[in-house]
């Protein structure tokens, strides 16, 4: 009798770890910077190339010690975050601060398709299969399905990567910082944040977030050119869903839309492909601002 | 102005009714195909002139292309005007619908819901395998226009032709919307929703009458593709057709009702040489020129020829 | 006497902040009420609540006889209430004359017209002419947003008024005004609304508008209302005076 309802919790805290570490990146960007990043799903996907490149080149030969493997992921996703980072926010992104927003947006839009594009030249149009990792931890049954280990570590990522955030934004000089230009950017420069590099710091943050999204996705598919389109979709709802700009509300919104996502799945399998926008639809009525908004300013 | 107006479009009609004789056909259904999308894009500028960026415009231009599709296929519909009704009836009814949840909210909330719903459609018409024909999509067959029966070798033309008047009688109609109390409350709300209020307007109203103009149009520019491509699929309702009408929206600029139009026509004509001078690498091109225009020209394409004169439409 | 404000025991707290509390208030036809007290003291928000912006937690409000309580701020204006704002709120891409052309038309019902042209001339002559009362038909042409402050102030408060409201709330008309300038800009609208006989009350910081304009003043502090009567008496009261710190 509990065999179905665990395995809804089961399926659905997986596949909300999975949307919190793809939404994580994206809503830190626009809280900060008030962007809203398409290439987002590319910065993944770049994630989720270099993780897989680097893992069949770990595993060739079988030198290594195959559980350094997760670490070959993390340094995949810092490695295109640190480098993806600065050069989109310093090349690009600095000369549209103040422009219109649409305008913004186009401009990431346009860095997405360049970039997909430029994934295709630097990795091929053939899948990179890096499926190594995502048996290495074993499996376990639970209520008669058996699920890898891989997809805890994928859940101890997600809290991880959701616990040092929040530490980071509540217990640093910069997470203090970065909470005031939230809040207030013009006040913030009045009082003399040095807000160019409060953007940098950010964007590359949220980057290496996207990245280790995609690094640690990379595993559990076969990574193709593409795959950038579908996150990007899902992200952006999660992220209106949890509230713009809130950790927080990411968190909750993926968890809401993974349990409904997999009740469906189970109990209403034609609903699958719709439950994010449904929940998002259903949330947006309820709380027009989605769950955690940031702070309204009176306007009159 | 009025009158300068007039002959401009006067001018530009003979002008593409002339071309039409002369191009080759692969340029002529190209120049079909972008016109026809340029209505689109006229339907995502409508909205942002009231600050609205609308990423579901897929929605309509789908709705639309598929009713069609079922017009002709499964209710042995095959007259062209008719088919334009249906289509554009269509995309009203579903915006009338949806537009009563969708014009309470403003800014990315609008744009997100907007694209829920056309990624929720883009879902029913994948599953619906039996219905829609899936990820496949559904055949049209060349229809009668004005009853007539068109032969293949003039069919391209034609359909040409059916466009170009479309977009004239379409021209017409949005002009007179800007120039009405209608178009000119829409600016004002962008420009300050509380003052609005606070002048009795009914911003809720303005913006959902809008809206659904904006998806008659929209749903107008599929029903013409459907007919000049001969065929329908999903992807027409999938977020990046829609991103691809907003792309163009900014890369035409907002400067005059032209501009979308010019935006499309450039799109079209610079994704086909594109892809034919490097198939694997079209989008990184389109990209790379998209960030050109920006930092060169923050008017669009348009304010290449508007650069003495800063006009809003 | 016709009453065209009744305020009755309107009460609104934001938080620990009193905004509001009892406030009682008649105004009748034809007056000239000037509302004063110190920075936070409820003015703004007493207007806010009058006219829907806010809805209060107690209270009732009403506009010629009717409830208005609960109504939002388009319906409380469509039955004859305008206001202006301490920072004008125009339509900054429209020019003057398109501003104007605006509020007529959401008056006159027309503003869902998509077919016919906003710019009609009988429309244009009364726009121009309205401008005209208020100094402004000279820049008709200009982007609002080219105004300097003291036009921006006075389109405002001809925004307001083109709606031919029965009452008019005016927020700091003269705020941001310079001191040359400030009592040209009260004497231009003084003469307007007695013209039209328009009711109006309006939110003043500078005591010497309001002692010369005002015909009766009310003070707010704290969200209430400490005193309502006769400008020079009230203006010249030590209690009030020290009550209301902040007064020269």
């Amino acid at each position: 009798m509990f065999t179905l309802p665990l395995i809804i919790l089961a399926d659905g805290l997986v596949f909300a770890s999975w949307l919190f570490l793809i939404s994580l990146g994206l809503t830190l960007i626009y809280g900060v910077l008030r962007i809203l990043n398409i290439a987002h799903g590319s910065l993944y996907a770049l994630g989720a190339y270099t993780g897989a490149a680097l893992i069949i080149a770990y595993f060739d030969g079988d030198k290594w010690w195959p559980p350094g493997s997760f670490v070959v992921l993390l340094g995949a996703a810092l490695l295109v975050g640190l480098v993806a980072g600065p050069l989109i926010e310093r090349g690009v992104l600095r000369r549209m601060y103040g422009r219109d927003p649409a305008v913004q947006l186009i401009v990431t839009y346009a860095l997405f398709l360049i970039l997909e594009d430029g994934i295709k030249l630097g990795f091929g149009v053939d899948p990179y299969y890096a499926y190594k990792p995502f048996g290495l931890l074993g499996k376990v049954q639970l209520a008669g399905v058996s699920y890898p280990y891989y997809y805890l570590l994928l859940l101890i990522v997600a809290i991880l990567a959701g616990g040092l955030l929040w530490v980071l934004i509540n217990r640093t000089r910069f997470g203090r910082l970065v909470v005031a230009v939230i809040h207030d950017p013009e006040i913030s420069t009045a009082l003399g944040i040095n807000l160019p590099v409060i953007y940098v710091v950010t964007f590359t943050l949220g980057a290496t977030l996207a990245a280790l999204g995609g690094a640690f996705t990379a595993p559990m598919i076969a990574v193709v050119p593409g795959i950038a389109v579908e996150v990007i979709v899902l992200a952006f709802a999660v992220v209106v869903i949890g509230g713009l700009g809130s950790p927080e509300g990411a968190a909750l919104g993926a968890l809401i839309v993974g349990l409904v996502r997999a009740a469906a799945v189970h109990l209403i399998p034609e609903l699958e492909l719709f439950t994010i926008y449904l929940v998002m639809t259903v949330v947006l009525l309820i709380r027009p601002q989605g769950l955690f908004p940031q702070v309204e300013v009176r306007r009159i | 102005m009025n009158r300068q107006i007039l002959l401009t479009s006067l001018l530009l009609l003979t002008l593409f009714g002339g071309l039409g004789l002369v191009l080759p056909e692969w340029v002529i259904f190209l120049m079909a195909l972008a016109l026809a999308k340029g209505l689109v894009v006229l339907s995502v500028v409508l909205l942002m002139r009231a600050g609205l960026v609308s990423f579901g415009q897929g929605l309509f231009y789908a709705a639309a292309a598929y009713a069609v599709g079922f017009a002709i296929n499964r209710w042995g519909i095959g007259e062209a005007t008719v088919l334009l009704a249906i289509g554009v009836m269509a995309s009203i009814a579903l915006a009338a619908l949806i537009g009563v949840v969708i014009a309470r909210y403003r800014e990315i909330f609008f744009g997100m819901l907007s694209l829920a719903f056309s990624m929720a459609f883009y879902g029913v018409l994948v599953k619906a395998y039996d219905v829609t024909g899936g990820s496949d999509g559904m055949g049209i067959a060349p229809p009668t226009i004005f009853g007539l029966v068109i032969p293949p070798e003039r069919l391209r033309l034609t359909v040409y032709y059916l466009v170009l008047i479309c977009v004239a009688i379409m021209l017409y109609l949005i002009y007179r919307y800007i120039q009405s109390p209608l178009g000119t409350l829409i600016r004002a709300i962008r420009d300050n929703e509380v003052r609005v209020a606070y002048l009795g307007g009914s911003v809720h109203r303005a913006i959902y009458l809008t809206y659904v103009l904006a998806a008659g149009l929209g749903g107008l520019g599929g029903v013409l593709v459907a007919i000049n491509v001969g065929h329908v699929d999903p992807e027409l309702a999938y977020w990046t057709t829609s991103g691809e009408f907003v792309f163009v929206a900014l890369l035409g600029g907002t400067g005059s009702v032209f501009a979308p139009l010019v935006g499309a026509i450039a799109y079209e004509l610079v994704k086909s040489y594109a892809f034919k001078f490097s198939p694997y690498t079209w989008q990184m091109t389109l990209g790379i020129l998209m960030l050109g225009i920006i930092f060169l020209l923050p008017g669009g394409l348009w304010s290449l020829g508007q650069r003495l004169r800063r006009r809003q439409v | 006497m016709t009453a065209v404000l009744q305020v009755e025991n309107l009460t609104m707290h934001f938080g620990m902040i009193t905004a509001a509390e009892g406030e009682n208030v008649v105004v009748n036809r034809g007056e000239f009420v000037g509302i004063v007290g110190p920075n936070g003291a409820g003015k703004t928000t007493f207007l806010n609540l009058v006219t829907g912006y806010l809805k209060p937690e107690a209270g009732r409000i009403r506009f010629m006889g009717q409830d208005i309580v609960g109504l939002h701020p388009n319906q409380v204006t469509a039955l004859g209430v305008g206001r202006s704002f301490q920072i004008p709120q125009l339509f900054t891409s429209l020019t003057v004359l398109e501003n104007v052309l605006i509020a007529r038309s959401t008056a006159t019902g027309s503003s869902g017209d998509f077919w016919h042209a906003l710019r009609q001339n009988s429309r244009i002559e009364e726009a121009r002419a309205l401008l005209a009362q208020f100094g402004l038909e000279a820049q008709a042409d200009r982007p609002a947003s080219e105004l300097p402050e003291g036009g921006r102030k006075l389109l405002d408060i001809a925004l307001a008024f083109a709606l031919k409201p029965k009452l008019l709330l005016m927020d700091e008309p003269t705020s941001g005004v310079s001191v040359e300038d400030k009592f040209e800009v009260m004497d231009r609208l003084v003469k307007v609304l007695e013209e039209s006989q328009v009711t109006a009350m309006f939110v003043e910081h500078d005591m010497e508008v309001v002692r010369r304009y005002a015909k009766r003043v009310l003070v707010i502090n704290g969200g209430r209302i400490i005193a309502d009567g006769q400008p020079e008496a009230i203006l010249s009261n030590p209690e009030i005076r020290r009550a209301v710190a902040g007064w020269g």
